[in-house]
């Protein structure tokens, strides 16, 4: 799924200060899994945004709604019938849910309530990381189910490193070296020979460097 | 070992040859006054066979490598090329290459390059279009097959001997060799070594490239690094990753007075060298004294391997 992160309180509130009436708006998928937009999270920024105003007897009024997803038109059209109550909308959805949003409605002004972190799984309680970069051209057949594109710091495809040290990466303790990952499960699936085949040179064009990316699939369009 | 040559490598002429080789490091300065680059070249120039010149080494800014590089041709003497995949795609990579080619530099060493975050640019983007063994790859197939990645003729293709690098102490454990080998069969010709104090260690790894045919086919060059002080030992042992420093240095070193200890950081190079020597497959060494250029001489002499030979052109 995708994760994302709070902004910080202090962005949200210079973000917002040209505005008195902001709905915030929730989605209650990946954001709302991780803990981070979903209708939990838009309660207590409401309230905490409007006790802060109420204090310095700012004008400003806080509506809260969450949808089942904002990247989805048919989900969007709830806020049509209410898009003139609001001045801005604060979604607290992915950067895709933000600019979906905002093309749908192109005069109400959108700010995001969220940073979007990555592509990843939840780990631990209050934990999430970082699985996936959509390269666009899968290699994890290659790499024994370990993505070195996004859990290699260098994106090695032919690694480690220099800096692989006791299963860390060369960045520090935190942050596991996907190299000795990959090892270690090409010995536990006895595959270690598979280790000396030297993976070609990549084509990026299916990543970000292509520009942005489309799928069609012809036999579902109308 | 193949003994026809692809550049006109002096190192690899020495090499080939089956003499002892020593290469040594300069790292440009931050700034664009290349007489430092000269002066470091200068100390070194007639007790080692090249010197690499570092790739913004640990992502510190400098000046690049290729112009310190030409500067050092300038002085008569033979650079090695640090290219890093860190901060140039395979567009930067390859023409960097015919640039360097421009000046018949004819050396170069692929790496990866340490993380930014280490750097003065933590904030900046990396690259890593390729990875240090495609760079290898890449330098290969521009020189042997005459073409770019994109497919197209080049003119004058580069002549090149091409190396990598190896570290026989970093972790997993078990692919140091396999990780070798892959090098080797994407072309590296030679490899420097990471700096070696663990002896032993070094030998077991060496007897085993040996047994897999690997010094067969690439020029294993020891890396070399002089301790300076115990200081400097206790940071390589426990900060610097994939460095392996036994506690006997340590303890060598902190059995004598403060002000003797570089020197005997310079002894204990010299043994190792000496004995290294000896070892089936060392075909070289790669002295790295950071900031202390002007003790290779002396570390030179005393192992044994000046002067250097005479290669006609
Ligand atoms: S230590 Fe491992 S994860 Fe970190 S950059 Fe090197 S290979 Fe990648």
């Amino acid at each position: 799924m995708i994760i994302a992160r709070k902004k910080p309180i202090e962005e949200i509130l210079s973000d917002i200060a040209p505005y008195d009436r902001i709905l915030i708006l929730g989605c209650n998928e990946c954001v709302t899994v991780c803990e981070a937009g979903g209708k939990k999270e838009v309660e207590v920024l409401a309230s905490a945004l409007s006790l802060y105003h109420l204090n310095r007897r700012d004008k400003k009024t806080f509506g809260e709604m969450t949808l089942e997803r904002q990247c989805d038109r048919e989900y969007l059209e709830e806020i049509r019938p209410v898009q003139d109550d609001w001045d801005a909308v604060l979604s607290l959805a992915c950067g895709v849910g933000v600019q979906f949003t905002a093309e749908t409605f192109p005069k109400l002004p959108l700010l995001p309530g969220v940073d979007t972190i990555c592509l990843g799984a939840n780990e631990d309680r209050g934990l999430w990381t970082e699985r996936c970069q959509a390269c666009g051209s899968c290699v994890l057949a290659k790499t024994a189910g370990i993505c070195p594109v996004s859990r290699c710091a260098k994106r090695l495809l032919n690694g480690p490193c220099g800096g692989s040290a006791n299963g860390k990466c060369e960045l520090g303790a935190d942050t596991n070296c996907a190299w000795q990952l990959i090892v270690d499960r090409l010995k536990a699936l006895d595959r270690m020979a598979d280790y000396e085949t030297v993976a070609p040179i990549k084509d990026w064009s299916t990543d970000r460097a292509g520009g942005p990316r489309t799928v069609t699939r012809e036999g579902i369009q109308i | 070992m193949n003994e026809t040559v692809t550049s006109q490598s002096r190192l690899e002429r020495i090499l080939t040859s089956g003499r002892l080789a020593v290469t040594s490091e300069c790292g440009p300065p931050r700034g664009s006054d290349p007489s430092a680059v000269r002066e470091k070249g200068r100390l070194i120039k007639d007790h080692v066979d090249a010197v690499n010149v570092t790739d913004n080494q640990t992502a510190m800014t400098r000046m690049c490598s290729l112009a310190a590089c030409i500067h050092l041709k300038q002085e008569g003497i033979e650079p090695v090329l640090q290219m890093v995949t860190r901060d140039r795609n395979r567009v930067a990579l390859q023409s960097d290459i015919l640039g360097a080619a421009s000046f018949d530099i004819p050396n170069m060493l692929c790496l990866s390059g340490d993380h930014q975050s280490f750097g003065d640019c933590a904030q900046g983007q990396n690259v890593h279009d390729l990875d240090s063994m495609q760079l290898v790859q890449t330098a290969c197939h521009m020189r042997d097959q005459g073409k770019f990645l994109g497919g197209a003729d080049i003119k004058r293709p580069p002549a090149l001997f091409v190396g990598a690098a190896a570290n026989p102490f970093a972790d997993p454990f078990e692919i140091r060799i396999p990780r070798l080998a892959k090098k080797i069969a994407c072309g590296a010709q030679f490899i420097q070594t990471q700096c070696i104090y663990n002896i032993d260690k070094f030998k077991a790894w060496m007897h085993r490239a040996v047994d897999r045919g690997l010094t067969e086919r690439a020029f294993i060059m020891a890396g070399m690094t002089p301790m300076k002080s115990v200081g400097m030992a206790k940071y390589m042992k426990t900060k610097v990753p994939g460095m392996d420093v036994p506690d006997a240095i340590i303890k060598r070193l902190s059995g004598v007075e403060k002000k003797k200890q570089a020197q005997e950081g310079i002894d204990i190079c010299v043994e190792h060298i000496l004995e290294l020597s000896e070892v089936p497959g060392v075909a070289g060494f790669h002295i790295m004294a950071i900031e202390w250029e002007e003790k290779v001489p002396e570390i030179v002499e005393r192992a044994k391997l000046f002067p250097r030979p005479a290669i006609d052109e």
